[in-house]
């Protein structure tokens, strides 16, 4: 994608306030290039200039991130998936940032990060397995340098800043994105991983969907101050995006990677957005949010924005918008016939791959499991 | 007597904590107003307030470690783990320091603080949710670790843990919170270190806690119908562990079965095989026997009950043992 971003200059770290549009009574200071009403404003120090066709595809990944992730929804109530993580809401945040990445950069995710695998390139039937519970992980995290989703709170970014420090060592000029949310900024691994990227100049970009919620606790409970803040005193910039806004994450987390692909270290990204749906399928919101603060963060739906923008400017047209619709009916279709199709793991799995140089006691238990198994098998055919 | 859940038992022993005892504060991620993941601590928020109800930042180091801090100050914490496999970030400050504070200040200071785990799987979760981590805190002296498998023994166990000077990792069967049971709440309860002999017999002793309780009573009852007369042993305390009853229970039946979903290797089962072994030597007609999970990490949700000891299993082990 031909996106022209400002590469960011080394400097005091930045408040992402400077120069922005006015801000609104009440809204929090953050970067935007597209208002809710879907129209493009300008910021001093992030811009983009994108082609008809690089708009219209974000709003395509957009749509489809958000029709697989109702599919799997209603995949979970209907059995066939254990539990789904929902990233409803949070399509802007996940589409901007991974559409920033380059092939050679390296992705790593939480468990929600389902926009960043589509951009990524790994097929969105992979991501199901877990949930449905046949595997741990599903896919090769090699093939699309996109990283198994990570269950363990904030465990990710010293993994992603590890990457990044071998990324230095070999003198290349990738970068890294880790992702996690605002609750994990409350870990020790996270403030841990933004001391040893800053120590050691690491080309890695935190990247925090600040969704409003940990679960049930809202972000007050896990910071006095706004997220992007706590970089200031590691001693790298951090700057505030509009979650919800393709055109400024995009923007953003370009400079963001430039940032660290030249040399300048790591750089935190707080994307501000909203959880439009429970934590996962297991949740039930209504016993600790309310529905008006929903309502309103409807008003920012970072789809409709763009879409209003595109009609707006006459830059899509509705032949267009069917095609999409068209396109995400056959994803959701695909989507369902595969998960159904999923066979359960044949059991002696159980003792598969726990070791790459394998282990005496694992063979030993493996045979023993085995037996049991056909013993079991023909004393029922016996009977 | 009132029949309640293991979920509503252990409620119900947090809010009598917290009546009785004012320096009793509950820490945890979500247990203000969601009442936590599995909402054993449902209305206490609001019937105690976040000064005793306390959501805490994502940070399990941080809660435990606060929690020791809060201890040293006179309260007494009893922290909510959301899951097993969240317990590792704190691993640290209930080893080398929870678990080590009194013996290093000389008995000075003392560590009421109660960890309380859902723990174990068979409720069809992803990573991290299903674990059995009871061995590693066994291990490690200065901490007691406990396991109710009764509601009966939810109520008492977790009072008396939170009663108890020294810190007390709790665990709580998970699979189990929904199983009813009768509970005495005016009774006196059993002492929180003693096992219970949960099914008497005569043939074979099967040793379990925790939610593989249940299985081994009905693994009993399978039996039963084939003339075979199993004793349950409820051991309801890993440490101390109270083998004087299992020993009684081994002179009696003179085999042994330890079962626990926790890996084979190097678990419970291993110590009581071992000790067992020494008490009893000329007592036993066979080795003891463990049935517990594989040298494996925990299987993906839609292998589990092929990972899980359930009642084939532990027939399989009654068998063999009977075959010596
Ligand atoms: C170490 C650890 N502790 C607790 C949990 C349970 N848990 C899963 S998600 C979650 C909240 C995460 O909130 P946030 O970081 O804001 O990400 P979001 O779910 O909002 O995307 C918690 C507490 C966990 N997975 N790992
Ligand atoms: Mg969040």
């Amino acid at each position: 994608m031909s996106v022209k971003s400002t590469a960011a200059k080394p400097r005091t770290p930045r408040t992402g306030t400077r120069g922005g549009a006015k801000r609104r009574e009440g809204e929090p200071e953050l970067v935007q290039l597209l208002t809710p009403e879907g129209e493009r404003v300008q910021h001093s120090e992030y811009s983009i200039d994108l082609s008809p066709e690089e708009l219209r595809g974000l709003y395509r990944d957009m749509v489809l991130t958000r029709r697989f992730d109702a599919e799997a929804t209603s995949l979970q109530r209907q059995g066939e998936l254990g539990l789904w993580a929902s990233l409803l809401g949070q399509e802007a945040a996940q589409i901007g940032s991974g559409r920033a990445t380059r092939p050679d950069d390296y992705v790593f995710p939480t468990y929600r990060e389902h926009g960043v695998a589509w951009c990524r390139g790994v097929d969105p039937v992979n991501l199901l397995g877990m949930f449905r519970g046949v595997n741990h992980g599903g896919w090769d995290p090699n093939e699309n340098n996109f990283q198994l989703y990570t269950i363990v709170i904030g465990s990710q970014t010293l993994h992603a800043t590890g990457y990044a420090m071998g990324i230095s060592k070999d003198g290349a000029d990738s970068a890294v994105i880790a992702y996690f949310g605002d609750g994990a900024s409350s870990q020790g691994d996270v403030a841990e991983a933004f001391t040893f990227a800053a120590v050691y100049n690491a080309p890695v970009v935190f990247f925090c969907q600040n969704n409003q919620w940990a679960i049930s606790e809202p972000t007050e409970k896990q910071s006095r101050v706004p997220i992007y803040q706590r970089a200031a005193g590691f001693g790298f910039p951090g700057v505030r995006v509009d979650g919800n806004d393709v055109l400024a994450v995009l923007a953003v987390t370009r400079a963001a990677l430039e940032h660290a692909r030249s040399g300048q270290g790591p750089m935190l990204v707080e994307a501000f957005t909203y959880r439009m749906g429970a934590h996962t399928t297991s949740d039930d919101p209504t016993r600790y949010r309310l529905d008006e603060e929903r309502e309103q963060w409807e008003h920012k739906d970072p789809i409709l924005r763009l879409r209003t923008y595109l009609e707006k400017d006459g830059i899509a047209d509705e032949a267009f918008f069917a095609g999409v619709e068209a396109e995400s009916e056959t994803l959701g279709k695909r989507v369902r016939e595969a998960v159904r199709a999923m066979p359960d793991p044949d059991p002696m799995s159980i003792f598969e791959n726990i070791y790459a140089d394998g282990h005496a006691l694992v063979d030993e238990e493996r045979a023993q499991f085995a037996e049991y198994q056909a013993s079991f098998t023909d004393s029922t055919e016996g009977h | 007597m009132a029949t309640m859940t293991i979920a509503k038992a252990l409620n119900e022993a947090l809010r009598k904590s917290l009546e009785t005892d004012p320096k009793v504060v509950l820490m945890g991620e979500d247990i203000g107003k969601l009442g936590g993941v599995f909402r054993i601590t449902d209305g206490l928020h609001k019937d105690f307030g976040e000064q005793r109800v306390i959501d805490t930042p994502l940070a399990e180091s941080g809660i435990v470690g606060t929690a020791i801090g809060l201890a040293l100050r006179g309260y007494r914490p009893v922290v909510e783990i959301q899951f097993d496999g969240f317990v590792f970030p704190a691993y640290d400050q209930i080893v080398t320091q929870l678990a080590k504070m009194h013996a290093r200040a000389l008995g000075k200071i003392k560590l009421p603080v109660v960890i309380r785990i859902p723990y174990g799987g068979g409720i069809g979760a992803v990573e991290h949710h299903s674990e059995s981590p009871e061995a590693y805190f066994a291990h490690t002296a200065g901490l007691k670790v406990v396991s109710p498998s009764t509601p009966q023994d939810a109520y008492w166990m977790l009072q008396q843990a939170i009663d108890s000077d020294d810190p007390v990792i709790f665990l709580e069967p998970k699979r189990r919170y929904w199983d009813k049971g009768e509970v005495d709440t005016e009774g006196i309860p059993a002492p929180l270190h003693k096992a219970r002999t949960a099914l008497e017999g005569t043939d074979l002793t099967l040793a379990a806690y925790g939610p593989m309780v249940k299985v081994c009573l009905e693994a009993a009852a399978a039996a039963a119908e084939e003339g075979r007369s199993l004793e349950v042993v409820d051991l309801r305390s890993l440490s101390p562990l109270d083998f004087d009853a299992v020993q009684a229970s081994v002179e009696k039946t003179r085999r042994l079965v330890v079962v626990h979903e926790a890996p084979v290797q190097l678990g419970m089962g291993a110590e009581i095989a071992a000790r067992i072994t020494e008490r009893c030597f000329y007592h036993l007609e066979a080795p003891v026997l463990r049935v517990g999970g594989f040298h494996a990490p925990y299987p993906p949700a839609r292998v589990e009950e092929e990972y899980l000891p359930g009642l084939d299993r532990v027939l399989d082990a009654v068998d063999r043992s009977l075959a010596f």
